[in-house]
């Protein structure tokens, strides 16, 4: 069985008044097939997380390991986590200029797999993950992300996810920004590729929302850059009914 | 034609500036000449200044329907129709040449014709093409120069009323060829042409069109792609002239820059004249530089003398490589290689599509893989 443990991370960023320290020690551990929310209030450090994980260079890591079944992840390039199992659904994925999605996602494949896909198969795969997902076949030659809406892009992330089967996927705050009907439509495609894959996810939100159709196993209250409570899926609907103030006493958000 | 403005006196106006056949009207190039200012002068002088070898040179072509080739006296009551020339090297060009090329489009439309130049040698010389297209004719005529070169060329454009043109003009030039071109264009009524520069190899190559909307309806795509390695000098300065009502211009250019001593240069002119009424403008030049000691100069200029248009725009842009595209790219697997690959392949196909030839889109396409996978041996 796949795990993958994150151990006493620590990451800073710099700013402009100077090196921030913004993930304080974060433990946790994700098994295969799990889902993993992690909530907390804004500024608490649930981004950085995710953009740590999948190798930004923009954040620094001053301490702790995260690995895949063993294998040190922060030793490795942004791809190379990639190609190892590892997938973030962005929260504003960039457009890129002049490459149709179609080419995009198969080079993508091809490098997560080390083979071109069978074009036939392919093909059929990738039209059956769109119909999935409410997608237009137009999307296919568009540009990457290019003139897509906020809720079209989120698709094009989930497409990604479905068709690129990562062993671990982190979804950064991927239902911001949705209304009710792309949320379902977005939360089917992940349900779909878990029962297709088993992978592991981790959940990034700020809303409890997207738990009504992405059942989570744990709840894990993200403050300060830290995990300061865990629970079971109970967590999260107490923290909808009380919100995050009582966890923000006597600690500075950051 | 008007006689040499005096010196120090600054031209207010780009339809005022100087336009003659004779290289006596214009002063010797001294550098600090605003047209001139950007060029590494040591390399083009004797284009400037030196006597140039104005005989025919021998270049290739297929038989295409609807279109003719064949040189025409440089006395020929035709040369000239499409503009005269505003810089010294050009007007050495003009006064040296014995012989014009011609290029009739008749078809409607005519089959793609391909002009491959790749004999001019490195002595210095002339040359003088003539392109025409019949009124209501379309047609695409690719020059394609190829070889050593130390060329001071004009290349005249004629567009008949109701014809559509492309003229694409590729420049492969070897490493050490010097080439500067200077094109002028007459579009005529509800007359459309599309205007295509690649710019791919030479040490310093100009090419600067300048396009005259002289009829009503009349339009320009005006296309350029440009990829400079090091050491390589890339010019070009389109210039627009709306005359005439309800006339139209579409001028869009993107280069890529890589390595030590690459350097483009972008001037885009566009003059709106008093009788321009309904003229829609926009003109854009964009680059990209992939490594350190590379430089983009981008000037865009706007002259507008009526106010009653549908539009005029510009916009320049001049960056380095978006990080966070390489992060998307990478984060699903694609290595940075390939993903810095994909962008600039990207960046520059919005172009490459433009050209309007499937076969020359596709060698273009290559010929750009080629100097990313080069760029990339000399990133290490």
């Amino acid at each position: 069985m796949s795990v993958l443990k994150i151990e006493d991370l620590q990451v800073s960023v710099e700013t402009e008044q100077g090196t921030k320290q913004i993930l304080r020690g974060v433990d946790l551990t994700i098994g295969q097939g799990e889902t993993h929310a992690i909530m907390g209030p804004n500024g608490s450090g649930k981004s950085t997380l995710a953009y740590a994980i999948a190798g930004h260079p923009k954040y620094h890591v001053e301490g702790g390991s995260v690995t895949l079944d063993g294998e040190e992840m922060l030793d490795l390039s942004v791809d190379e986590r990639a190609r190892a199992g590892l997938f973030l659904a962005m929260q504003y994925p960039v457009e890129i200029p002049g490459v149709s999605n179609a080419n995009f996602l198969r080079t993508a494949k091809t490098a997560i797999d080390g083979a071109a896909p069978p074009i036939r198969s392919w093909l059929k795969e990738v039209d059956a993950a769109m119909s999935g997902l409410r997608m237009d076949k137009s999307f296919r030659e568009r540009n990457v992300n290019e003139g897509f809406s906020g809720g079209e892009k989120k698709r094009n992330e989930i497409l990604q996810l479905e068709l690129l089967k990562p062993k671990f996927a982190v979804l950064d705050e991927t239902d911001s920004g949705l209304d009710v009907d792309a949320l379902k439509i977005v939360s089917e495609g992940v349900n779909r590729a878990k029962e297709a894959t088993g992978m592991g996810v981790l959940l990034i939100t700020h809303y409890n929302r997207i738990l009504r159709y992405v059942k989570p196993d744990f709840v894990h209250v993200f403050v300060a850059g830290k995990v300061a409570e865990q629970g079971g899926p109970e967590l999260a609907v107490r923290l909808e009914n009380e919100g995050y103030d009582r966890f923000l006493e006597g600690s500075t958000v950051g | 034609m008007s006689p040499a403005a005096p010196a120090l006196v600054p031209v207010q106006t780009r339809s005022e500036r100087l336009a003659s056949a004779s290289v006596d009207d214009f002063a010797p190039v001294t550098g600090l000449e605003f047209e001139w200012k950007f060029v590494p002068l040591a390399a083009v002088k004797h284009l400037t200044d030196g006597a140039l070898d104005g005989s025919p040179t021998a270049f290739g072509y297929t038989e295409s329907a609807g279109t003719a080739v064949e040189w025409i006296d440089a006395s020929d009551a035709r040369v000239g129709s499409a503009g005269l020339p505003e810089d010294r090297a050009a007007a050495n060009a003009w006064s040296s040449v014995e012989k014009v090329l011609s290029i009739v489009v008749s078809g409607e439309p005519a089959e793609e014709l391909v002009v491959t130049r790749s004999h001019f040698g490195s002595a210095p010389r002339a040359a003088h093409v003539l392109v025409e297209a019949r009124p209501h004719s379309s047609g695409i005529v690719i020059l394609q120069q190829n070889g050593a070169a130390n060329l001071a060329e004009n290349v005249e454009i004629v567009v008949g009323d109701g014809a559509q043109l492309t003229v694409v003009t590729v420049q492969e030039w070897d490493d050490d060829a010097v080439h500067l071109s200077n094109h002028f264009a007459r579009v005529g009524r509800d007359a459309n042409l599309r205007h295509v520069i690649v710019s791919l190899g030479g040490r310093a190559v100009r090419v600067n069109p300048s396009v005259h909307l002289v009829e009503q309806g009349a339009s320009i795509d005006s296309f350029g792609l440009y990829f400079a390695d090091s050491g390589q000098y890339f010019e070009q300065r389109p210039y627009i002239d709306h005359q005439a009502a309800n006339t139209r211009s579409r001028v869009n250019y993107k280069g890529a820059l890589q390595g030590a001593g690459a350097h483009t240069v972008w001037v885009g002119d566009v003059l709106i004249g008093p009788h321009a009424d309904g003229t829609d403008s926009y003109e854009q030049n964009r680059n990209l530089v992939l490594s350190e000691g590379a430089r983009a100069d981008s000037i865009p200029n706007l002259e507008i003398e009526t106010g009653n248009i549908v539009g005029a725009g510009h916009a320049s842009s001049t960056g380095r490589f978006d990080d966070e595209q390489l992060f998307y790219l990478q984060s699903r697997g694609i290595t940075e290689e390939e993903a810095r690959r994909l962008v600039v392949r990207g960046f520059l196909a919005e172009i490459i599509q433009q050209i309007g030839s499937p076969a020359l889109e596709e060698r273009i396409s290559a010929a750009v893989e080629a100097e990313l996978v080069a760029a990339e041996g000399v990133r290490g």
